[in-house]
């Protein structure tokens, strides 16, 4: 199989995968408001759905790597080995190991002696589904096309068969979780009318009909070949959650959570718009992979920035850079223009996109919806919060690195730093359990953001893959909590559920562990967190050894890791362990049915070793083949002053930095066994002697409140004097006008009925009585007729003589 | 003798005329107000009989005469056959009572 055919058929694969929860969806919507609402079709159609493209994203992932061998894993094998200590790095092996990234298929790289005898195969497939329109927006263009693109990476193979399997397990779980939903008189316990309980038809179908869209949205966003057809997948993914977490939309604080997520979401995509006018007006293009079609060529954005080795290309003095040359489309005299973008706006452009991201991701300053977003139904916490919305922010800063420049980097690295800190310094504090798990969340994605912005690409993406298989196994291990208790979310009111509902408990232990990142040292006994957070902190302390100023940047994930840590633990013993707290609670808990515990199970499995062997083992070398060119040899960069580390250095620090987190987290977790396992030490003492700082952890460091004064309260201001502007000048302009006219109109009508018609009906009642007044002359009487004629005769006769006198 | 002149005749012509005129505005009788139209329409015959011998108009104002008369004789026959019929329907031939067309 060639190149090409390869690229089609996973192409095709990945759309059809794609398309399938789009099929599920229509079915679903339509035949779920027809149908019967006790029905469970709905559920199994959307699960057959999401299975099928499990099976073709999985057989699309295996597809790609029979053909290739594996080269991925075999290119890399060489190139950084098992061994951390090998110093012995071939410089142009190391090139070798990183080719140049040919998304031209039409110019493939000059063939490696390691693969001569086969054929060559590009990091990257792309091409067009459906071409929706094409237009020639400046000379210096090719035509602007709007399209649906495919582009398709290792990391997008692997992204589309994470998503697919989560989602899977998730859809299979709900059919548990929701089956209270099954219904045609659903009581809502938390919405409270005058004739008490609210009572509404089962929502079933509904809710799997969203989940299907939301499914087919994340795999539209991944699968996407440019930053437009991200964008509308973006705003559709978005507007999914809208859906699910006002699920349970008569409940106000549902309402509110989905409205909350939704417009701190449009804030962040407010930027996105930003960075796509910048990218329209100086690349003309929003493909990310150079093309050749019909002789045409079409270079990418990432082509068009960087050169063969990953480098940007910047004027002397720092202000402008110069785009790709080699790209660069031949006038007809026959020479290239090379084409410039100031290096302001490529900033801006790169943090423009980033701001979407911090939207989506939940970072700061837009942290505050994920946590309210937790109204949802558990599995939808799941879905949308560990594995497909969040992580979209975050793999498009991963799909989009090669167009940040280091500062941005720098910028995604410090809010990725800011969001882990404070995020899991709230979880610390927080007894929801889901709100637990949702604070974690946003960590765990400051995480992810720091690790690419301190140049650890791959180092991101592996943790946002190892993390959403813990946190979708902790969120439906909470969601399997929540339905054991009847709905009761607090942890103070648990304690000792391990008694009652083992396959929970001990499946969310294994996540417990994998996100604090626990490990043995010295053998391959690790869960997965510890080998991507371990690969982020590494990234980070050697970028922090390269740039001595910004150490907070390694000692903020190292601190976090032990925090981590603590409150997973807290979170694990404050529930499970432990005597029951609430008898009530505790004697109406039990396990959950098989639908529910059976994903938990698989997941718990993944979530302990999908990462095994960590840099060595399959999944990260999967991630790091797509990894942007030019990463891995490390940047110096001149003007801002940045080194980014390469894997060479990262790895010399792999070890110790290993131990150190390790160290962190076994702290935190032993503080929390001290606490809350052990009861060494009663945390409510803490809690007293620190009441200032918990209230103002508890209070989310107050960023609601000062979202409240410093945009809220000026937006109700701003809103009422408009209104009441509105009210006053507008309407009352308006209402003078409208009386104004009335006026006019009264005039009008009295003078068409006084005069005009007036005139009319006098003229005819004068006629009228006339004829009247003479009908008497007419008496019927012949001898009055001949008096008449006779005197009438003579009369004239009279007059004739009189005048002719 | 005295001298008979066209004067003469103008006169009797006359006299008749207003005897006519008289008879059709004093008659309630319907028969009686039709000798009165034969005495008007003779009148104007005398007239023209009269001028056709002394004036320029010669057999003019005979002819015209003679289709006067004629004339006197269709309407004479119609308006007999209105009398009868309005006898028949109201029992008399008194004009006064035939109002029913007063405005």
């Amino acid at each position: 199989m060639d190149a090409t055919q390869l690229g089609t058929t996973l192409g095709t694969l990945l759309k059809l995968a794609w398309l399938l929860p789009l099929a599920g969806f229509t079915v679903e919507i339509f035949g779920g408001f027809w149908g019967s609402r006790k029905s469970k079709a709905a559920a199994y159609l959307a699960v057959a759905c999401i299975a099928g493209a499990f099976i073709l994203s999985a057989s699309a992932l295996l597809l790609w790597g029979t053909t290739t061998g594996w080269s991925a894993l075999e290119s890399h094998e060489t190139a950084h080995g098992e061994s951390h200590g090998d110093a012995h790095h071939d410089d142009a092996h190391h090139d070798d190991a990183h080719p140049a990234a040919v998304h031209d298929e039409a110019h493939p790289a000059p063939a490696q002696a390691a693969a001569a005898d086969k054929p060559h195969y590009p990091k990257s497939f792309s091409g067009t589904i459906y071409l929706l329109a094409e237009f020639q927006v400046a000379e210096r263009f090719p035509a602007l096309r709007f399209a649906i693109d495919y582009y398709v990476d290792s990391l997008t193979l692997t992204m589309f068969t994470m998503v697919t399997f989560i989602a899977t397990c998730i859809h299979l779980f709900a059919i548990g979780y929701m089956s209270d939903e099954l219904t045609d008189h659903h009581e809502d316990h938390e919405v409270h009318t005058s004739h008490g309980h609210f009572v509404r038809p089962g929502r079933f179908y509904r809710f799997f009909a969203f989940l299907s869209l939301f499914c087919f949205s994340m795999l539209g966003l991944v699968l996407a070949g440019n930053v437009f057809m991200v964008f509308i997948f973006w705003e559709l993914v978005g507007v999914c959650s809208y859906f699910l977490i006002g699920f349970y939309v008569e409940r106000k604080s549902a309402s509110n959570a989905a409205n909350k997520a939704f417009i701190m979401n449009r804030v962040g995509d407010f930027g996105f718009l930003i960075g796509l006018m910048i990218l329209l007006t100086y690349f003309g293009t929003f493909q990310f992979a150079s093309r050749v079609e019909d002789g045409v060529a079409r270079p990418g954005l990432f082509d068009l920035l960087r050169d063969e080795h990953g480098a940007l290309k910047i004027s002397a003095n720092g202000d402008t850079v110069f785009l790709n040359a080699e790209t660069a489309p031949i006038d007809a005299a026959g020479t290239r223009e090379t084409k410039t973008i100031p290096y302001y706006l490529l900033l801006t452009a790169g943090l423009g996109i980033f701001a979407g991201c911090i939207g989506k991701s939940a970072q700061f300053p837009l942290q505050t919806w994920l946590p309210d977003a937790m109204e949802g139904p558990t599995p939808v916490s799941a879905l949308v919060h560990s594995a497909t919305m969040v992580a979209a922010g975050v793999y498009l800063a991963g799909r989009f690195y090669p167009m940040f420049v280091p500062d941005v980097l720098l910028v995604i690295a410090y809010v990725g730093c800011i969001t882990l800190f404070l995020a899991a310094t709230i979880a610390i504090v927080a007894t929801d359990i889901k709100k637990v798990l949702a604070y974690s969340t946003i960590s765990q994605l400051g995480y992810m953001m720091l690790g690419i912005g301190v140049g650890g690409w791959s180092a991101g993406l592996f943790h946002l893959i190892t993390h959403a298989f813990f946190k979708s196994l902790m969120f439906l291990a909470s969601g399997s909590v929540i339905y054991g208790c009847h709905h009761v979310q607090e942890m103070p009111l648990m304690g000792g559920l391990r008694k009652k509902m083992p396959i929970t408990a001990y499946t969310m232990l294994v996540g417990v562990i994998a996100i604090a990142g626990l490990a043995i040292p010295h053998t391959p006994i690790a869960f997965s967190g510890f080998y991507s957070k371990d690969a982020i902190v590494a990234t980070a302390m050697t970028y922090a050894q390269l740039n001595r100023t910004h150490f907070l940047l390694f000692l903020m994930p190292l601190f976090g890791a032990g925090i981590t840590a603590f409150y997973m633990f807290r979170l694990w013993f404050y529930t499970f362990a432990g005597q029951p707290r609430d008898h009530h609670v505790y004697e109406h808990a039990h396990e959950s049915p098989r639908v529910m515990t059976v994903p938990l199970l698989v997941l718990s499995l993944l979530a302990a070793f999908c990462a095994w062997g960590g840099e060595s083992g399959f999944l990260f070398k999967m991630l790091s083949y797509s990894e942007p060119t030019g990463v891995a040899e490390g940047v110096v960069d001149q003007f801002s002053g940045l080194n980014l580390p390469s894997h060479h250095q990262i790895h010399a620090n792999h070890t110790q930095a290993g131990y150190y987190a390790l160290l962190a987290a076994v702290l935190g977790a032993f503080t929390a066994y001290l606490f809350y396992g052990k009861r060494a030490f009663d945390p409510a003492d803490v809690k007293r002697q620190l009441s200032g700082l918990h209230e103002f952890l508890a209070q989310k460091w107050w960023f609601d409140e000062l979202y409240e004064v410093m945009f809220r309260r000026p937006a109700h201001i701003v809103a009422r004097f408009c209104a009441a502007f509105d009210r006053v000048v507008f309407d009352g302009l308006l209402h003078w006008l409208a009386r104004f006219a009335v006026q006019i109109a009264k005039w009008d009508r009295t003078f068409d009925e006084q005069i005009v018609d007036g005139f009319v009906n006098r003229l005819g009642q004068v006629t009228y009585s006339t004829g009247r007044a003479f009908s008497y002359l007419q008496t019927g009487s012949l001898r009055q007729y001949v008096t008449f004629i006779v005197v009438g005769v003579v009369g004239i006769w009279l007059l004739v003589q009189f005048f002719s006198m | 003798m005295p001298i008979v002149t066209l004067n003469t005749y103008l006169l009797i012509a006359g006299a008749l005329f207003v005897c006519g005129v008289v008879c059709m505005a004093s008659k309630r009788n319907a028969i009686g107000v039709l000798m009165g139209v034969e005495l008007v329409l003779n009148g104007a015959n005398l007239n023209f009989v009269a001028f056709a011998r002394y004036t320029k108009l010669a057999l003019d104002g005979q002819v015209m005469s003679l289709f006067v008369i004629v004339l006197a004789a269709a309407e004479a026959a119609i308006a007999l056959a209105i009398a009868l019929n309005f006898y028949n329907n109201h029992l008399t031939i008194d004009v006064d009572r035939a109002d029913d067309l007063q405005g």
